[in-house]
């Protein structure tokens, strides 16, 4: 275990060290896998009974996770400064800053966390009044019942002559528009209170689906073999609540388990044991379609090979249809993603592979690899429209990598990238220059 | 000038009002509350007046407009066109297809009153 590590990053090490994976893990101390992958890469704070849990469960004592915590006030403050465009070159001296002033240090990192916390909240908020369709359809339902009932009201107010039966319809249309209206507002504010919560909650079938995909660590165990069917795994699956949403599951598992069957698991591991991860490598190796190869990579995670990778797939439109999320590489919920990912540019370039490192704004920095490419897809016959699907492999990359990095986005509502010739929309978070679109 | 409108919504409390305010000002006032076969009530009831509802059952406001704008019989019938939906965009989408009005919910009486009034009189 390296000294000065920051308490996620000890978490990690120690449990591959013991060779436990995470699920196991974040089962053993009832956290999600997902929290725990947050933690394990620094990316929530821990402490207190959670932290005694997990250094019990790992068998260690908790002060050997969080030795070195002066090394994460340290990094914290390097993060505060980073966020801050154009800070004073007094700032960077933040050891000299953590030394005379400790608690003043703490709070601000603490202010910074919080701060990205929020940022995260505004997006998934701004995200669902924007695309949610129970939300729309809600507000939709209260516009409509309080049109109903201005109107109703106006008539009541002004019209000076109305005879009695009309009055009592128009009474009784205002109580149940009434009563309507309130149930209305109270099921939009029980929505809205679920805050982050339930920005998370499915409202699509390929929520459903994520939502399962999620909870196997995207790793079907059943399906590396012929023991199991995507059915029997589908079958009672809690997260799958809709028909549609069992429909898309089927497929997504039937194609894991064809993926399975022409790249086996250890075979894969093996080579990128031996030769590294290089998508473009292993598909020569073994002679399996590059968008197989790309599945299955997506399946493999951070107790296999080191790291955990992250996938995009989408359609000819560009609409995401697969969303696999890696650490510190955010991916918008709902609507476009940033244009100037390589996906797209893989989308006008069918065929030709694209690599390239990135790194999105406006996160502290962070550095991936991707792999992206696009192919038609035959939907039937030779002469009918070729489908294209698009697809992006997400590697965590070291930092200092030599190679050029483009500078990229999560989509251009949350974006805080200034004088982006991509932009087709204002940022939410930031006040930003430069809305490109279409000038016809 | 006619005095025939054609209200196509199905909010049953909003056609019960904007039917008496009409009807008070002396117009003659259909309603229809399903988008599928609204295309069809219009071209059967050749009203002087559409009002028009963007989120039906069964088909949207949008899709109904985009048929009377193609039919040559009814091409040029003013239709008013009513949306919970506020945005820009939804406005846009209605101008392009050649909506004669754009009143957004919660509208007054009397505002639809004096777009119906209009809209004959053009």
């Amino acid at each position: 275990m390296s000294r000065g590590a920051l308490t996620g990053t000890r978490i990690r090490e120690r449990r591959m060290m013991i060779r436990m994976r995470q699920s196991e893990l974040a089962r053993a101390v009832g956290i999600s896998a997902s929290y725990l992958n947050l933690i394990e890469h620094n990316k929530r704070r821990i402490g207190g009974k959670l932290l005694v849990d997990i250094a019990k469960t790992l068998s260690v004592d908790a002060s050997a996770l969080t030795e070195g915590a002066e090394v994460a006030l340290l990094d914290g403050l390097r993060q505060v400064v980073a966020a801050q465009t154009d800070a004073p070159q007094e700032a960077l001296q933040v050891e000299g800053f953590a030394d005379r002033f400790p608690a003043w240090a703490q709070i601000l990192v603490e202010r910074q966390e919080r701060v990205q916390e929020l940022e995260r909240l505004v997006e998934m908020l701004s995200d669902r009044l924007t695309h949610d369709p129970f939300l729309s359809s809600a507000l939709h339902e209260v516009l409509s019942t309080v049109t109903a009932i201005r109107s109703t009201a106006d008539i009541l107010a002004d019209t000076t002559d109305l005879d009695r039966d009309w009055q009592m319809r128009f009474h009784r249309n205002l109580r149940d528009d009434s009563h309507r209206l309130a149930e209305g507002a109270q099921a939009l504010v029980t929505y809205l209170d679920d805050g982050a919560e339930g920005a998370q909650e499915k409202t699509l079938p390929q929520d459903e689906v994520d939502a399962f995909l999620r909870r196997h660590d995207y790793h079907l165990a059943e399906l590396e073999g012929q023991a199991g069917t995507p059915e029997a795994l589908i079958e009672g699956a809690a997260e799958l609540e809709s028909p549609h949403a069992r429909e898309l599951a089927l497929r997504a598992l039937g194609q894991y388990q064809a993926d399975a069957a022409h790249l086996p698991r250890a075979d894969l591991i093996d080579a990128i044991t031996e030769n590294g991860l290089d998508p473009g490598v292993i598909s020569a190796r073994f002679g399996v379609d590059i968008m197989t190869v790309f599945r299955r990579i997506a399946s493999l995670g951070e107790e296999d090979i080191g790291l955990t990778p992250g996938l995009v797939m989408c359609d000819g439109s560009g609409t995401l249809t697969v969303r696999k999320p890696v650490a510190g590489f955010e991916l918008p919920r709902y609507g476009a993603a940033c244009p100037l990912w390589p996906l797209y540019a893989a989308l006008t370039h069918p065929m030709t592979p694209i690599a390239a490192v990135v790194e999105q704004s406006g996160r502290p920095p962070q550095r991936f690899q991707t792999y992206a490419i696009c192919r038609p897809r035959l939907g039937g016959a030779f002469s009918d429209p070729p489908i294209f699907e698009g697809a992006m492999l997400i590697l965590p990359a070291t930092s200092d990598s030599a190679e050029p990095v483009l500078p990229i986005g999560t989509s251009c509502r949350i974006c805080s990238q200034d004088n982006c010739a991509a932009r087709r929309e204002p940022s939410i978070l930031a006040d930003v220059s430069g809305v490109g679109g279409n000038a016809l | 000038m006619g005095r025939d409108v054609l209200l196509i919504e199905d909010e049953p409390n909003i056609i019960e009002a904007i039917r008496f305010i009409l009807a008070r000002d002396g117009w003659h006032v259909q309603t229809h509350s399903d988008g599928k076969n609204a295309f069809e009530a219009v071209r059967d009831k050749q009203p002087d007046v559409v009002i028009l509802d963007v989120m039906l059952p069964g088909r949207s406001g949008f899709e109904i407009l985009r048929d009377i704008r193609g039919d040559d019989a009814i091409s040029g019938m003013p239709v008013l066109m009513l949306t919970a939906k506020g945005q820009s965009k939804d406005r846009e989408i209605a101008e392009n297809l050649g909506v004669s009005r754009f009143m957004t919910k919660p509208f007054s009486n009397t505002d639809v009153l004096a777009a119906v009034r209009d809209l004959v009189a053009q």
